[in-house]
């Protein structure tokens, strides 16, 4: 499932919820499919109070607004979901992302999968992510004390991309 | 055709959507670019790096070769930083 919205959403109760549904709307064989998850992987994004990776280069940040592409972005993100579905054998996958205006601390997005094992689960999560970086038509302005600066993409987040055209499971 | 621009580029453009009549001699993603950067100063400062922007049409990715016969929407916009 995807959602994409601007209300911030609690972490822990989007998981427990997630755990709780035992892939009700991933699940292909009848009866009682959440007994079938032996694993679930989640990745949580979450707003950084400064940018830069060192102390030497860090800038607070105020605020993070994420601005995307009604329309091509659930189209995409749809499309993400439907390749993790067809690498790995998962009962359920829930996205969330957030666009609009975060402050430090908040959740900008969440990946959930669930599987029958752990190994599908935690590498269709991190697949997800990956290829949501460099193909959901998001960007990020961060809000600093010396003004608002659109954030540049990664060459790091297109090599983590690239890997997974390798490396077919 | 519908033409719309995120983030600095929408900036650059002033505006993140404008109606155009395409030229019939603009066949391409690469032509449009060309084409809009004569539009106004902020056009042509938001193409000014074409390797910096990147294309949508009709809401699928698309290379500066692709063809826009029965486009009905281009979207301008840089690299994805999301997640």
């Amino acid at each position: 499932m995807i959602r994409v919205q601007t209300e911030p959403f609690d972490v822990g109760a989007e998981i427990g919820a997630f755990c709780r549904a035992g892939g009700s709307s991933g699940g292909s064989t009848g009866g009682s499919v959440g007994a079938s998850i032996g694993g679930v992987a989640t990745f949580v994004g979450l707003v950084r109070d400064h940018r830069g990776d060192t102390s030497e280069d860090a800038v607070p940040l105020q605020a993070l607004t994420l601005e995307h592409y009604p329309g091509m972005t659930e189209r995409q993100l749809e499309r993400i979901e439907a390749e993790a579905r067809r690498r790995w054998d998962l009962r359920d996958v829930l996205v969330i992302h957030r666009y609009g205006r975060m402050e430090p601390e908040e959740p900008i997005v969440l990946v959930c999968t669930a599987a029958a094992h752990r190994g599908p689960a935690l590498q269709s999560c991190q697949f997800l992510i990956d290829w949501l970086k460099t193909r959901a038509p998001f960007w990020k302005c961060e809000e600093t004390p010396d003004g608002a600066h659109w954030v540049e993409a990664r060459d790091t987040d297109e090599a983590a991309t690239a890997r997974w055209e390798e490396s077919l499971p | 055709m519908k033409v719309l621009y995120f983030a600095w580029l929408r900036d650059r453009v002033g505006t993140g959507e404008e109606t155009i009549e395409r030229p019939a001699d603009v066949a391409t993603v690469g032509d449009l670019m060309a084409w809009l950067a004569g539009r106004s100063e902020g056009h042509a400062r938001a193409f000014a790096d074409p390797a910096l922007v990147r294309c949508a049409v009709d809401q699928d990715f698309a290379g500066l070769d692709a063809a826009l016969d029965g486009a009905a929407e281009v979207a301008f916009f840089p690299p994805v930083t999301g997640g």
